[in-house]
């Protein structure tokens, strides 16, 4: 059993007015940045790197190395840029916006300690199109911040410029994918650029370009104020910190908890201070643990840590965060088809075996959730996705970007671990489960 | 003549926008600000006419191809003019997971449109995930967040939008 001893995003969340400057600065805000900025940039990278502080958008890099890739003025004299990731679109994954809406200081502070250490005077927050409110907070946020003297050409006093400017996305989201990211800054559709070179070295606008998740960025003050050893050891393993996750589907108590890296998927669904577990007599048949491009996980494969690398005995990743649970009643072919629909519609069309991959696996779900299913289907969908991405994953499929794999893999893991669902409904011509695929929650049923 | 695309206030507001915009960027990166530009437009005009998107590419010193290519890679842009209300429904799994299959239908027979056809008045549209997996089922309506939806939320709701 795990124990949550200090909170470290959500701590000041409940707090009422906590979304504005006065009420921030009135409970010690902006003071681990005025602490940070006393020590060189290089320094403030080690403290990071000491920290163990891991990406939060999905693929869990560590932080500090990745702002080390910069290179150093000598080699490269361009500006350098901060690009904050707040395109927060992976299904499943609500978290960045509760940080948007309810403690956007904590993000700025982050953001002023980050490009002080890497020499950014400019740094760009990319946000979800659709975040309307949170986008509204967060803009209200910079202006206080502006109007304070904390941005501006002094950065807290120093002798040092930042700018810092909202950018809201209009509705893709290949755009959280970093390279596409900056080609939709710089004002382009959103394809994803070949790496390398990466964008520490070519990113926005040719120039060095650190980009970095919201909840990233946001555990920095906590890291200045505390130091880097406390964030460490409040972690577990090669993972400093804690952690967001929401926990969405068939639980009682849905939500977005702040949980230890040491807590298990199990007690995360079960816990009465998370998701307080399912509905009278149903059980966990399915859990999607980090999005819904992290490979599925049945049942029995609840006893894993929420930590970065605890996953990859179990083929799949800690991703974002989001946690989704399907219960006994809810139909394999139909979830899957869900999310295979997702990434047909949401594929960039830059590379052909995604382009093409993901609607014709989507075709051939919904045929066998329909009962039109044929004997070789579910070898056909295999050998789609494995043009995609190979199976077990092994990290780079056949694409660009990360999307094809992104695609590939659930519908890799969905079969492989739940096939004869599938073959049942091919057997059967029909959904076993019927009109009611989804079981029954809220009112819409 | 066809009436102008602004009035002389849309036009000092459209300016000052684009001046604000431009100020953000390097100065050789002006077309850097189109989704903000095209952003801009669509608020003022709900959505984005052809005489616009030709403004847009003016300002920032690029072509009207260019702003098409970028305004129909992305969702939130209409390069035709939408419903009075756009009604996005999250219908990706989580919030599929508790009932927005339901709660689609029902916004089609309670709208008598269908998913994906733009009315004059109502511009129903299936969409995907929302970020609002734990609060599910969700919608947007003209990028307006409404969460935890219940039948007599939902009711209250299409009421205002009379």
């Amino acid at each position: 059993m795990s124990v949550l001893t200090e909170k470290v995003i959500t701590r000041d969340w409940d707090r009422p007015g906590q979304n504005t400057l006065a009420v921030y600065k009135a409970n010690g805000g902006y003071k681990a940045a005025m602490k940070a900025l006393e020590l060189p940039p290089a320094a403030i990278t080690d403290e990071v790197k000491k920290s163990q502080l891991r990406g939060r958008g999905g693929a869990g890099f560590p932080t500090g190395l990745k702002w080390s890739f910069v290179p150093s003025l000598e080699k490269n004299n361009k500006p350098r840029y901060l690009a904050i990731n707040a395109d927060e679109s992976e299904p499943g994954t609500a978290k960045d916006r509760y940080i948007l809406e309810k403690d956007p200081h904590l993000l700025l502070e982050g953001i002023a300690i980050a490009c002080y250490a890497l020499g950014a005077h400019t740094c760009y927050i990319y946000a979800r199109g659709e975040f309307k409110y949170p986008s509204a907070v967060l803009d209200k946020a910079i202006a206080e911040a502006y109007a304070d003297g904390i941005f501006g050409k002094k950065l807290l006093g120093r002798d040092f410029e930042l700018n810092v400017y909202q950018v809201r996305g209009a509705g893709a989201y290949i755009c959280g994918e970093e390279t596409a990211l900056l080609e939709s800054l710089e004002g382009k559709k959103g394809w994803p650029r070949l790496k390398p070179p990466f964008p520490a070295v070519v990113g926005l606008f040719g120039c060095p370009t650190v980009v970095n998740n919201v909840e990233t960025i946001a555990s920095l003050p906590r890291i200045f104020e505390k130091g880097a050893d406390w964030f460490n050891k409040l972690g577990f393993g090669k993972s400093g910190g804690t952690r967001l996750v929401t926990v969405s589907g068939a639980v009682n108590r849905p939500g977005t908890y702040e949980v230890a890296m040491d807590t298990s998927l199990r007690e995360l669904i079960y816990d009465q201070a998370y998701g307080q577990g399912l509905p009278e007599g149903r059980t966990v048949k399915a859990c999607i643990p980090g999005g819904s491009s992290a490979p599925v996980l049945t049942g029995d494969e609840l006893d894993v840590k929420l930590e970065f690398d605890a996953f990859k005995p179990l083929q799949s990743m800690a991703g974002s965060g989001g946690v989704m649970v399907m219960d006994d009643t809810a139909c394999m072919v139909r979830c899957l088809w869900r999310v295979a629909r997702f990434y047909a519609e949401e594929s960039c069309g830059q590379c052909t075996p995604c382009r093409e991959g993901q609607p014709w696996m989507t075709r051939i779900i919904r045929k066998i959730e329909e009962g039109r299913g044929e004997r070789g289907d579910l070898d056909t969908l295999m050998n789609v996705a494995a043009a995609i991405a190979p199976w077990p994953p092994i990290g780079l499929g056949n694409t660009i970007c990360a999307l094809g794999d992104a695609g590939a893999l659930p519908v890799q893991s969905f079969v492989t671990k739940f096939r004869e669902e599938f073959e049942q409904h091919i057997r059967l011509r029909r959904c076993p489960k019927g009109d009611k695929p989804w079981g029954v929650f809220g009112e819409f049923k | 003549m066809s009436d102008p695309l602004f009035t002389p206030d849309e036009q000092k507001h459209f300016d000052a926008g684009i001046a604000e915009l431009l100020s953000h960027y390097p100065t050789d990166r002006k077309s850097a600000a189109m989704l903000p530009a095209l952003r801009l437009l669509q608020t003022m005009k709900g959505w984005l006419p052809p005489e616009g998107m030709k403004l847009v590419a003016q300002r920032l010193e690029t072509t009207v191809e260019r702003c098409y290519e970028v305004a129909t890679f992305y969702v939130m842009f209409h390069t035709k003019k939408p419903g009075k209300y756009v009604i996005d429904v999250c219908t990706n799994l989580a919030c599929a997971l508790r009932g927005a299959e339901g709660l689609l239908s029902y916004l089609e027979q309670k709208l008598a449109t269908r998913a994906g056809e733009n009315g004059e008045k109502y511009f129903l549209r299936e969409t995907e995930c929302l970020a609002s997996c734990g609060t599910a089922p969700c919608l947007q309506v003209n990028e307006d967040h409404h969460e935890n939806l219940t039948r007599a939320k939902v009711d209250a709701l299409l009421e205002k939008l009379a």
